[in-house]
């Protein structure tokens, strides 16, 4: 199947416009709105659903991470030459998966329920919120939906055309500034959609409460436990936007 | 003794309160919050509180340190990690921390539907405001507040919530010939060893260097919320409309130019003293880990360092302090009640943070106990006696400031008691009876100094406050802050909630909080010049008249 323009378009030239969107954005984001970096916790107002929904909702969605990463990273030559058959990879990968992918999307959805019915959160709730919760629940729901069906037509020895062979090598070739626009086309419609989800969701990374992840507080494993800074100067430059990013 | 020994020197500019000239007015509440939290987000919030001891303070039970898990513990190797889990349990409790404080039990805000009383049709019945919650913004009824036990601490259903008088179990019997009660105000305690800086994943609470002062940088704050479980006086708050955690900030911009705190300044009682303590900081650590809670009160003692030891002059200037400081620190009231006096205690040391807010005990407990069966509540005898006999309040004291040992108890009410007794004697016109003196070990002299200090309580003797480094020439240095950490969007710095707007206070560019901006205001304010450029005129005070300078842009001729 021969690229169409409209292919270029998609795996050829958007990814790399999200890449720009989602750096240059994280850079503004971090010049002017450090105040508006944060969590924006909402757990003074309602704890007792938080307690079980947040950590179900991020742990998973860290496994997921993890499983893109080693799905989109690492080649099926390399798996093949540890001894790792096929059939073994794609039993691990989607079982994980699966597992990961329900408690993702159970935790979402507990955490949206709550968002909804507990007054106080939801007054919290900002328009920009409400998109960013509409986008990754369809790529948590459109993701949990290929593995799903990657899994059924794996166990009815269907015809269901492998991502490592089209969207990983898509995905790598972005890297090297050499889009395989051919593979990404061959890949199934599910994948496209989810692929152009996910790509929606980075390029609102920046401009969302999404922008706490970046500062996952690795460093405190390695700092002393009491911090000392002199008075000093402040920085000079003005951080104060008219309005927060997550507003 | 070789200058090596000292480690390096830090100074702190600390707090005391004395207790018995509380008398619960919230009037350094009120102030604070209308200098630091008037603004929506922090409604529930109070970095200064007054709690009705005994009883259950704000947030509800706080001291319940097996249920918060404040403050340090000590490990069985003898070091000390967060009581609420080192980095890695803290990391893996980061989605959602199971010690938090939830609104309810600090309160639930509201304001009145004030709207109503003009709106509301006409009928037979007068309209009402009805409460409102702030959170949810539906009317609500008002069951409890920051001070909601205010004045009722004795009493057999509050004070029996008090952490402490159920520690003390049986003892504490909430009978009316037996109750007692005095009030306790509380700010961020500055710590030495701050839990809450140790607490915070993203590194953005942090202990200043050269005051001591306990902040959160805005800008990097990420709203983990860990602090807050880490601070055991729960004096770290969570702002629930930007997503940072504020605090007390000690009136750092009032501290940087000498003047003490919104809190003490308005204190009524004229109860809190300021000053600068030195300590050594690499015996901090150690100190804050010894095995005995009851020998935490004297480490902590040891810790801060004598101003009027030369040596601890020449460690101090090695380490950069300047000599205004080091000579503040000489006269420093803190040093004075803390070091020397011995009156002032901590605020539980076995949190093993070492607070830096200091309380002198009351002795109106057992005053108003001798007094109210007829004996005379200011002889040194009947006084002595009754420290020895009444055991409630000893130990009921002993387990807020000295980790539950009565003897540093005992011997500050002593001393507070033969101080009343020599200076009776003295104002009887009668001689000064030295034996009192010698009886607390003190002498007549130390205690008329220490009653010029907590009696006359002169406001220059109150607040021994140096202004920031580096502000004038001696510190060779010029002071070129830029921002103030407090000038954000909505913040405190910003003066006022929602931003800039176009008429009155808060109106054009905001002025940020800085040395030279107070001395330039000073200036303004007692000169009959105008000093500086002219900036702008506000045109509500202008009467008509004139053309007062600064009403027009300057002409081009007068730029060039």
């Amino acid at each position: 199947m021969t690229p169409t323009s409209l292919d270029y378009l998609a795996w050829g030239a958007l990814p790399y416009v999200v890449l720009a969107v989602l750096v240059g954005g994280t850079v503004w984001r971090y010049r002017y709105d450090r105040f508006g970096w944060t969590t924006r916790s909402s757990q003074l107002y309602e704890s007792r659903l938080l307690r079980i929904a947040s950590p179900v909702f991020h742990f998973g969605l860290l496994v997921v991470i993890v499983g893109h990463a080693v799905g989109l990273l690492i080649p099926e030559s390399w798996t093949h030459a540890v001894g790792l058959s096929d059939e073994a990879y794609h039993v691990l990968a989607l079982s994980m998966g699966v597992i990961a992918g329900i408690a993702t999307l159970g935790g979402i959805a507990l955490l949206i329920y709550r968002r909804r019915t507990t007054g106080p959160v939801f007054s919290a709730t900002t328009v920009n919120d409400k998109t960013m919760y509409l986008v990754l629940t369809a790529a948590i729901v459109s993701g949990l939906a290929v593995t799903l069906l990657s899994a059924y037509s794996g166990f009815t020895g269907g015809v269901e055309v492998d991502y490592r062979q089209t969207v990983s090598v898509w995905f790598r070739s972005i890297w090297v500034l050499q889009p395989d626009v051919a593979a990404m086309s061959a890949a199934s419609t599910g994948f496209k959609i989810h692929v152009l989800i996910g790509l929606g969701l980075f390029s609102l990374f920046p401009f969302s409460r999404l922008v706490h992840a970046f500062s996952a507080p690795v460093g405190y494993l390695f700092r002393p436990y009491i911090v000392y800074r002199s008075r000093g100067r402040e920085p000079a430059r003005s951080t104060r936007p008219v309005r927060r990013g997550w507003s | 003794m070789a200058p090596e020994r000292i480690g390096k020197v830090m100074a702190q500019v600390a707090m005391v309160m004395n207790l018995d000239k509380c008398i619960g007015c919230h009037t350094c509440s009120v102030t604070c919050k209308q200098a630091w939290t008037n603004r929506s987000g922090v409604e529930y919030v109070w970095f200064n509180n007054v709690e009705t001891r005994p009883g259950q303070g704000y947030p509800r039970r706080y001291e319940d340190q097996e249920r918060w898990e404040g403050g340090w513990k000590r490990t069985r190797t003898g070091r000390l990690k967060p009581k609420a889990g080192g980095r890695l349990k803290k990391l893996a409790t980061i989605f959602a921390n199971p010690k938090m404080p939830s609104i309810q039990d600090y309160y639930e805000p509201w304001t009145y539907d004030y709207e109503n009383l003009i709106t509301a049709p006409l009928g037979d019945d007068i309209p009402v405001a009805r409460p409102r919650s702030l959170i949810s913004g539906e009317p609500m009824d008002i069951s409890w507040s920051a001070n909601w036990d205010d004045d009722l601490g004795g009493g057999e259903e509050l004070g029996s919530q008090d952490p402490i008088a159920q520690k003390l179990g049986e003892q504490v019997k909430f009978s009316f010939e037996e109750t007692f009660m005095f009030y306790l105000p509380r700010i961020c305690e500055h710590c030495l060893n701050p839990s809450c800086v140790a607490s915070c994943p993203s590194g953005a609470m942090y202990k200043r260097a050269e005051d001591g002062i306990v902040l959160v940088d805005q800008d990097k704050c990420r709203g983990w919320r860990m602090c807050v479980t880490g601070c055991p006086y729960k004096k770290v708050y969570f702002n629930h409309k930007t997503g940072k955690a504020e605090k007390c900030t000690l009136c750092y911009p009032r501290i940087e130019v000498g003047q003490p705190t919104v809190c003490s300044e308005t204190c009524v009682g004229r109860l809190r003293y300021l000053g600068v303590v030195l300590y050594d900081a690499e015996r901090v650590r150690a100190a804050a880990a010894v095995k005995d809670e009851e020998d935490l009160y004297p480490a902590q003692l040891e810790v801060l360092l004598d101003p009027n030891d030369p040596e601890v002059r020449a460690a101090a200037r090695r380490d950069g302090i300047p000599d205004r400081w080091i000579e503040s620190a000489q006269r420093s009231p803190i040093h004075l009640l803390v070091k020397e006096f011995g009156v002032a205690l901590p605020l539980h040391p076995e949190y093993r943070t070492m607070p830096m807010v200091w309380y002198i005990p009351p002795l109106s407990p057992v005053v108003d106990s001798l007094t109210s069966t007829g004996h005379d509540g200011e002889d040194a005898g009947n006084l002595f006696g009754a420290i020895d006999a009444l055991r409630i309040p000893v130990e009921y004291l002993a387990e807020l400031f000295t980790a539950g040992d009565p003897a540093p108890v005992e011997a500050t009410l002593r001393k507070l008691a033969a101080m009343r007794s020599y200076m009776r004697r003295i104002n009887l016109g009668q001689d000064r009876d030295e034996s009192i003196a010698e009886s607390v070990g003190m002498t007549g002299t130390d205690i008329e100094r220490m009653y010029r200090l907590l009696a006359l309580a002169k406001y220059d003797e109150r607040y021994v406050i140096p202004t920031a480094y580096g502000v004038d020439e001696t510190d060779k240095g010029v002071i070129e802050e830029i921002g103030c950490s407090l000038d954000f969007d909505g913040g405190p710095g910003m003066g006022g909630m929602g931003g800039p707007t176009p008429f009155g206070e808060a109106s054009g560019r905001p002025e940020p909080a800085t040395v030279e901006n107070f001395h330039a205001l000073r200036d303004r304010q007692t000169s009959d010049e105008r000093s500086g450029p002219p900036r702008r005129v506000n045109l509500l005070n202008w009467d008509g008249n004139g053309r007062p300078p600064g009403l027009f842009p300057p002409k081009k001729e007068d730029q060039a």
